[in-house]
């Protein structure tokens, strides 16, 4: 019997990914870069922000940038730069928390859909029809509405609900089709000639190989859900007084003194721009660059 | 039309040829191709050139820069990657490299043609056939609309598509693979070009088929003195169709000269082992194949002196240094140091021979066993009709035995294995396996019943998930079903590597760092790791390189004698189907033509279908093949969704008669063991 000799293909001198990734794709780098920087104020507001974020101060009322509050005050005299660091922390956890339940769910969904095939795709497929029939901001507020509040460690869980299942029926069709071409695979046959569970095959056998787009969507609805939870802030479904949250910031008392006092508005709005912004840009990056068929 | 074929002008034209008569010489090629790991030298110093009128052929495994040096003769290299470094490619006595770019646009298609491989895809499919063909005629002979249909319509008739004028309107996906490759052709002689580069021209085509189109290809390159350079792996091919033949191995000529002393005499220890590791039909059955150890050698780093050094079995301490090309007999060349020394390419026979079946009675029975798909008709309302892929089959195996399944594609071969792997459920019949009917068994017990069977697929390349290591493939179902605990698992898993001939490290690899072979083997150790008593092995050698086929041919061989496995042997290709097979049953659209023991199917067939199968294959000799007449099967595989009504060979039958459209026969015994289902044996 022969040994078949190694073809030795590892290259000991291949950069990390993420120093390639950098180097590829510069606009998805700034992305990243305002992710990171997000991420720490959002973990250290308490040593960075100058303020406490709740403590009302009717003293220093809807005072215009000055050195003392570079983002002036709001109309409790809150200092806005304090507020929205904090508020950082209320998009990203919400952001991301329901963008990985609402991908996940979906993604599962969808790689069940493609496996299965047949009767139970045709079912799941129409349901997520369904679904995808309904705006997103209105599936999101009607969730809301009927569900309430329900707080866990000072996030209102019904809101990452709420933002959840609208990504759902989205992400579900786009892993489906990925899923759909892996389920073609003959790996896939020598899985099932294993007999082994469908749990394990979706899990073990299809789930790492739609890992791509699954990352590329997770990114992308991080940026939709920061939005989204700014919207039904801003309606009044979200966060609720006195958390900070971007949303919230630019509602209720703001709309009032938005001419005296713009700052109010401009701040917060900056950074949901900004945020949702390079999200995106992370994400399309990083979809070009885990697509083999845009790399040259 | 006095300018549409000038019948044998390419040889009595001495204008364009040069001192020795050769049409097209390459002379010192170099082409490099820029990757992101290095420099690739595909093709190192080639050269080979032919006469005009004549066949040559160039033979290699995949990656030794055969179609790569092709590629350059029509500066077709990809750009910017590819690169031709040094050399010169004389054409009719000029430099095609020196050329600009439209000057060879003008060569291009008019004085030299190239077909491809692939029928499906090098057709553009939202054309008509009559525009593709127009457009080599309207670009490089100036002709109008009229002339261009006239001509068309010869070219077409010429190729041997019948009722030509209708079918010039049609659409690519109106014409079947065969079908396309002959329009191929048609477009190709256009122009009465001398030279037709064919890359391997058959390959994707059914060995009857294949059959066809290389007579037509031989036929009008003799009425019409075009030249022709055939790339391929086939050595049967080379030994029916070609005068001369190039070996490449790893960007290099290993050995040059005249078809039939290659054949005969070669001179260059590649050769040698190609030709003993193909399984020959003409032949008594040998007990293992001889094979080529290792793989070809990775082009970023090929190895310093021979290249084929690493993989001979007479290699000594001079071949540190490069052989160079040199003569060697008659207008024969090779690049050995040893080359007036080679062995013959006969293969001795060896006295080992396959373990006889062990009589512990029958394991897989299968009874009528039909699967018909649904299919929608076009439109949202068009309603549904059925491919009947599988009608009545029936085949028994034995413990430790093989049974062979052999046919063209579409014959139904792979659908029987998926539903004996119960991948798809049957429409009807049984499938026992030691007594279970696997048709209706719970799927609790079939869940059980799956350790027992396995599977090896055809693929190496997507068989395996690319995501897992090798050691966690093998893993995975010893773990999982076999109940095995980690580290009796390891242990379990190095055993299993050593037993397909992996190095143990390699259970770490991934997938993609693997070469072919190598992937096949871990396949056939996932199947291994559950200790099955039957494995349905579907095409497991088709996709692999000749010298890596023998391998695997060998390794299953090996096993089944060790272990006492059953195989249900799924192949289109009827030596390598010989050589494992204990039992063989020939398909042809859903049914089963002829079921035999090996020997006598092969000794006698007695099927029409079989006979031509077994004729349509080419062998590996010059001097064989010219004393077989062959007899290509005419027409075409009728479509499964729309099958002949009685039997469902009779329209490309010779026998056929009006009893044959009518009547359906039934597989009958003609002898003990020989079964055959035809009404004129």
């Amino acid at each position: 019997m022969s040994i078949a000799t190694a073809s030795n293909t590892a290259d000991p001198r291949r950069p990390v990914a993420i120093i390639a990734f950098c180097r590829a794709q510069p606009l998805g780098a700034a992305g990243l870069i305002v992710i990171l920087a997000m991420g720490l104020a959002a973990i250290f507001a308490e040593a960075i922000a100058p303020y406490e974020p709740e403590v009302i101060n009717f003293g220093a009322m809807l005072m215009a940038p000055s050195l003392e509050h570079p983002f002036g005050t709001d109309a409790f005299g809150r200092d806005i730069l304090t507020r929205i660091i904090y508020g950082a922390r209320t998009a990203l956890t919400i952001g991301f928390l329901s963008s990985f339940i609402g991908c996940t769910l979906g993604g599962l969904l969808g790689i069940a859909s493609a496996y299965f095939g047949g009767r139970a795709d045709l079912v799941i497929q129409r349901f997520v029809d369904v679904m995808l029939s309904f705006p997103i901001i209105i599936l999101a507020l009607v969730v809301v509405a009927v569900l309430g509040k329900t707080e866990l460690l000072g996030i209102d869980l019904n809101l990452v609900l709420a933002i959840a299942i609208p990504i759902i029926p989205r992400s579900s069709r786009v892993v489906r089709s990925a899923a759909l071409s892996v389920r073609a695979m003959p790996y896939i046959d020598a899985a099932r000639a294993g007999g082994y569970s469908a749990w394990h095959i979706i899990t073990r056998h299809m789930a790492p190989n739609v890992l791509a787009p699954y990352l590329i969507l997770l990114t992308a609805y991080i940026a939709q859900a920061i939005l989204l939870e700014a919207s039904l802030s801003f309606l009044g479904l979200g966060v609720s007084e006195p958390k900070p949250a971007w949303g919230l910031m630019l509602a209720g008392d703001s709309s009032n003194f938005y001419q005296e006092a713009p700052w109010m508005i401009l701040f917060p709005g900056l950074a949901i721009s900004l945020s949702v912004f390079a999200f995106n840009l992370f994400g399309d990056s990083l979809r070009d660059w885990l697509d083999p068929k845009f790399r040259l | 039309m006095s300018q549409l074929f000038h019948l044998g002008e390419g040889c009595q034209d001495t204008r364009t040829q040069d001192a020795n008569g050769s049409i097209l010489s390459v002379e010192g090629l170099v082409v490099e191709f820029h990757t992101s790991r290095g420099v690739v030298r595909a093709v190192d110093g080639v050269s080979w050139s032919v006469r005009a009128g004549e066949t040559l052929a160039l033979v290699g495994e995949s990656g030794c820069g055969k179609s790569v040096s092709a590629l350059a003769v029509m500066r077709l290299l990809a750009k910017p990657a590819g690169r031709i470094a040094a050399g010169r490619i004389m054409f009719q006595g000029q430099d095609l490299l020196t050329l600009s770019e439209a000057e060879m646009r003008e060569r291009r298609g008019r004085d030299i043609a190239m077909i491809f491989q692939e029928p499906m895809t090098s057709l553009n499919p939202v054309l008509t056939i009559g525009m593709q063909l127009a457009e080599p005629l309207k670009i490089h002979m100036g002709m109008n609309n009229d002339e261009v249909r006239v001509r068309s319509i010869e070219l077409l008739s010429l190729v041997g598509i019948a009722d030509a004028e209708h079918r010039l309107a049609q659409y690519p996906h109106h014409f079947s693979g065969g079908m396309r490759q002959r329009v191929m052709i048609a477009i190709g002689l256009a122009c009465n070009p001398r030279l037709i580069i064919a890359d391997e021209p058959t390959t994707a085509l059914d060995v009857t088929i294949q059959a066809q189109i290389l007579e037509l290809m031989k036929d009008l390159s003799r009425r019409l003195g075009i030249t022709l350079v055939l790339i391929t792996h086939n050595l049967g091919i080379v030994a029916r169709y070609a005068d001369r033949v190039a070996v490449m191995y790893a960007g290099r000529i290993a050995e040059e000269g005249p078809a039939a002393r290659v054949f005969g005499e070669p001179r260059h220890p590649y050769t040698v082992g190609l030709l003993r590791s193909v399984p020959r039909l003409d032949r008594p059955r040998g007990g293992t194949l001889e094979t080529i150890e290792g793989a070809p050698p990775n082009m970023l780093k090929p190895p310093s002196g021979c290249r084929f050094a690493p993989r001979c079995r007479w290699r000594q301490d001079i071949c540190a240094t490069d052989p160079a090309l040199r003569q060697v007999g008659p207008d024969q060349s090779s690049a050995c140091h040893f080359a007036e020394n080679m062995p013959p390419a006969a293969q001795p026979l060896s006295d080992y021979a396959l373990v006889p079946p062990n009589a512990g009675g029958t394991l897989v029975e299968v009874n009528g066993l039909t699967k018909h798909f649904p299919m929608r008709l076009g439109g949202f309302f068009g309603g549904f009709t059925t491919v009947r892929a599988a009608q009545d089959v029936s085949f028994r195996i034995a413990r430790g035995e093989t049974l062979g399944l052999v046919g063209e594609s579409g014959c139904g071969k792979t659908t029987v294995g998926r539903v004996v792997l119960q991948l798809e459920k049957a429409t009807g019949g049984q499938i026992l396996f030691d007594g279970e009917d696997l048709a209706t068994v719970s799927s609790q017990r079939m869940k059980a019943l799956r350790t027992r069977i396995q599977v090896i697929f055809q693929d190496p390349y997507s068989s395996l998930n690319p995501r897992m290591t090798v050691g966690g493939t093998i893993t995975e179902p010893l773990r999982k079903r076999l109940g095995f605990t980690a580290p009796a698992a390891q242990i379990r898993v190095d055993e299993l590597l050593d037993q397909v001939g992996l190095l143990r490290e390699m259970g770490e690899r991934y997938p993609h760092q693997l070469s072919g072979g190598q992937r096949q083997r871990v396949g056939i150790a996932r199947a291994l790791a559950m200790e099955p008593d039957f494995i349905v092995c579907d095409e497991p050698v088709s996709a692999l390189d000749v010298s890596i086929q023998g391998q695997i041919v060998n390794l299953l061989a090996e096993l089944q004698g060790r272990l006492g496995i059953a195989y249900l042997f799924i192949a289109h290709d009827l030596a390598v189907v010989r050589h494992l097979s204990h039992r063989i049953v020939v398909m042809y659209l859903g049914r089963v033509m002829e079921a035999a023991d090996r020997d006598a199917l092969y000794a006698d067939p007695l099927h029409p279908y079989t006979q031509a199968l077994l004729d349509a294959a080419p062998i590996p000799d010059p001097e064989v093949e010219l004393r077989r007449t062959p007899r290509a099967l005419t027409g075409e595989l009728p479509s499964p969704l729309s099958p002949p009504q009685g039997c469902v060979f009779h329209t490309r039958c010779p026998l056929a008669d009006a009893q044959c459209r009518s009547i359906i026969p039934p597989l009958r015994e003609i002898r003990p063991g020989h079964m055959a289902a035809c009404l004129k044996i």
